[in-house]
């Protein structure tokens, strides 16, 4: 099921004004996303990953830009359209879940006025049209009494229900990409396990290419086709959902699959990464982890690592690997 | 007679001492409305717990959010006062004690929150701010706190560069460990940690939680660990209570309780979880809703609205809270019975 490239991103670069200067939040990264395809973004807070994904929404705050780099999506630019044009794109073609359904939506108005919108906004439907299919998408969704739900305002639904009515509206005009921040970090198991559960789903239903924003490698596990580690703003590990817990090759992807406790094995020793994530105006020679990894060598300190192919989906930035290769 | 003597003191021996003991705890919430603001009801944050915690032990607290788990631990600190019920700490029961007495007891116990940054004041420096722990309960001269402090800091992980920062100065990981200080300055025996490591990204949630383990082993800390992340739990505590609707709904050793869980609330949290791993794909549990109303909780047993094997018995009456085996609690009519 899994077809042609939907969103391409090359090599961009944004960064973001600031008193000390600019700030480069995400550092030339590129990847691409396949339709009906689920792509994780992993890393810690700060590293650069939900900028990444604000950057292809168009939604970064109004001190940063994409400095350089492209972002195609069906082929066609969109990193510098007009802001006019990129809102026709957004919550039509590309839609966004948040990680606090609570903020994202609008406390005074109903889940109905909130659902309708984009459909009226983009669709052109007329309010009674919307409100049949708002409450088309609430049932999609799972939730039960619609149509009394399109009446209630936020604050009257439990967390697990906002973020569906989220999701109800992120879906409300068949996107092709969706792009989830953190979409079940605030709502606990047995909820994070229902939401999940319908992403995917809604994912194979209506063939969408999910972009999945996490640090939690057991979300990952579930849902990913293809993961992407970032650390400190650079992509430092990208592959196949078994090539990475599988295979992990980076330092960072290594201590980050060791630090998540297991929960079926009593014996499992965690391993902490030392220190913490660099500050962004950080000047760090050389590749930027090797503060943090152990088995940094002369070269990692002073030169950038290239990017290394394990295989044709599975890449690492990472001395260790290009020393091994050549030797092998 | 000799015999029976000997037995009772090697028994006392391998039986580890009890530090905390909650007897029938309630903590009950007013609901109050209409005009003239009469009470209406009441919301059962906590029903009816009873446990021991033992010394130099970790007792994860499970649940999910609304289950009264972080309302428990106020309530042994004082910071909620019990509707009902009695805390014996050190065999010594706290609740009525004249101030002056209980400061003794409250000195050590202590806690450790979730976002250390909420309960840091940020115009004050750390250093200051940890001193303040020290003019409160002791008389120690300034140059005295000083160094008590710079000791405190190294003890996690910190160093004496640290002490004139700011708390924006800090990160998340560090901050916590500024909490954890202030936790344990005045050698507590005893530490609630609320979320203490949910905050944080999942490297520097290992190095904290190891951190936690280390001070354990080195001061015979026990703690009450609460915490939504099964894993977490699994890793750093001996014993697990599972907490639903403010009900104690299974008690265990960790081994116990992950291996055989024995109420089906407790199955569907295990099965739940994401496990990071892409090989061991295993059928989840799905839960049907969300957690009910706690101010009008389902009658008989809370959980009935959602298990899935519930029978009429479970609408209707409330289930025991029983010892299945050794130190293994559940309240449940069909206990052990497997749901998937």
């Amino acid at each position: 099921m899994m077809g042609e490239t939907l969103l391409e991103v090359k090599n961009i670069v944004t960064e973001f004004r600031t008193a000390d200067g600019q700030l480069p939040a995400v550092r030339d990264v590129s990847f691409s996303l396949k339709k009906g395809e689920t792509l994780c973004i992993v890393g810690e807070s700060g590293c650069g990953k939900s900028i990444t994904s604000l950057s292809v929404i168009g939604l970064l705050p109004s001190n940063g830009k994409i400095t350089s780099g492209e972002i195609l999506y069906e082929g066609a630019p969109i990193h510098n359209l007009p802001a006019e044009k990129m809102r026709q794109i957004r919550g039509n073609k590309i839609s966004m879940i948040f990680q606090e359904p609570m903020t994202a939506l609008n406390p005074v108005l109903t889940v109905g006025f909130q659902l309708r919108e984009p459909l009226m906004l983009h669709h052109k439907l007329s309010k009674s049209e919307a409100n049949k299919q708002g409450i088309e998408l609430l049932k999609q969704v799972g939730i039960p009494y619609p149509e009394k739900r399109m009446n209630q305002y936020p604050h009257e639904l439990s967390g697990g229900m906002r973020q569906r009515v989220m999701i109800a509206i992120a879906l409300s005009c068949n996107p092709g990409l969706l792009i989830a921040d953190e979409p079940t970090t605030a709502l606990d198991v047995t909820i994070q396990a229902q939401i999940l559960d319908l992403m995917n789903d809604l994912k194979s239903k209506f063939n969408m290419g999910v972009m999945m924003i996490t640090h939690d490698m057991g979300v990952v596990a579930e849902v990913a086709d293809r993961v992407m580690v970032m650390y400190a703003g650079k992509k430092v590990e990208e592959g196949n959902v078994n090539e990475i817990f599988d295979n992990p090759k980076h330092p960072y992807t290594k201590g980050l699959l060791n630090s998540v406790p297991n929960v079926d094995d009593p014996d499992f020793e965690l391993e902490a990464i030392p220190g913490s994530l660099p500050s962004l105006h950080e000047q760090i020679d050389g590749c930027r982890f090797h503060a943090r990894c152990k088995f940094a060598t002369d070269i990692c300190r002073s030169k950038e690592p290239p990017l290394s192919k394990i295989s044709d989906t599975h890449h690492v930035s990472c001395w260790l690997e290009e020393e091994e290769g050549k030797l092998g | 007679m000799i015999v029976s003597s000997e037995k009772t003191i090697s028994n006392e021996l391998n039986k580890p001492k009890v530090l905390l003991e909650l007897k029938g705890i309630k903590k009950y919430f007013p609901i109050k409305g209409g005009v003239l603001k009469r009470k209406q009801g009441d919301v059962k944050a906590v029903e009816n717990v009873s446990l021991q915690l033992y010394e130099g032990e970790s007792l994860g607290v499970v649940g999910e959010s609304g289950c009264g788990k972080s309302t428990l631990g106020k309530a042994i600190l004082g910071l909620e006062e019990l509707t009902e019920g009695q805390i014996y700490f050190q065999d010594t029961e706290i609740q009525h004690l004249k101030r002056k007495e209980k400061i003794k007891f409250i000195k050590q116990m202590q806690m450790i929150f979730q976002d250390p940054y909420a309960s840091l004041n940020p115009r004050q420096r750390i250093g200051h701010a940890l001193e303040e722990v020290f003019t409160m309960h002791t008389n120690m001269s300034a140059g005295e706190k000083r160094q008590a402090v710079i000791d405190l800091l190294e003890e996690v992980g910190l160093k004496e560069e640290h002490f004139d920062r700011f708390p924006h100065e800090f990160s998340g990981g560090q901050r916590q460990r500024i909490g954890i200080a202030r936790a344990i300055a005045l050698n507590p025996s005893f530490i609630i940690c609320d979320e203490a490591v949910s905050a944080l990204d999942v490297s520097v949630q290992a190095q904290v939680l190891k951190l936690l383990k280390k001070l354990q082993q080195k001061y015979q800390l026990s703690y009450l660990f609460i915490s939504h992340d099964l894993g977490v739990v699994r890793y750093f505590c001996d014993r697990v209570l599972v907490m639903y609707l403010g009900n104690t709904v299974e008690l265990g050793t960790v081994k116990e309780l992950f291996d055989r869980p024995l109420h089906p609330y407790t199955q569907a949290l295990l099965s739940a979880i994401p496990r990071p791993s892409v090989h061991t794909k295993h059928k989840r549990i799905r839960l049907q809703g969300d957690l009910p109303n706690p101010a009008n909780p389902p009658s008989g047993c809370p959980f009935h609205t959602r298990c899935p094997i519930a029978a009429d018995v479970c609408k209707g009456e409330k289930p025991e809270w029983v010892e299945y085996e050794p130190n293994h609690f559940a309240a449940c009519h069909f206990a052990g019975q497997p749901i998937a």
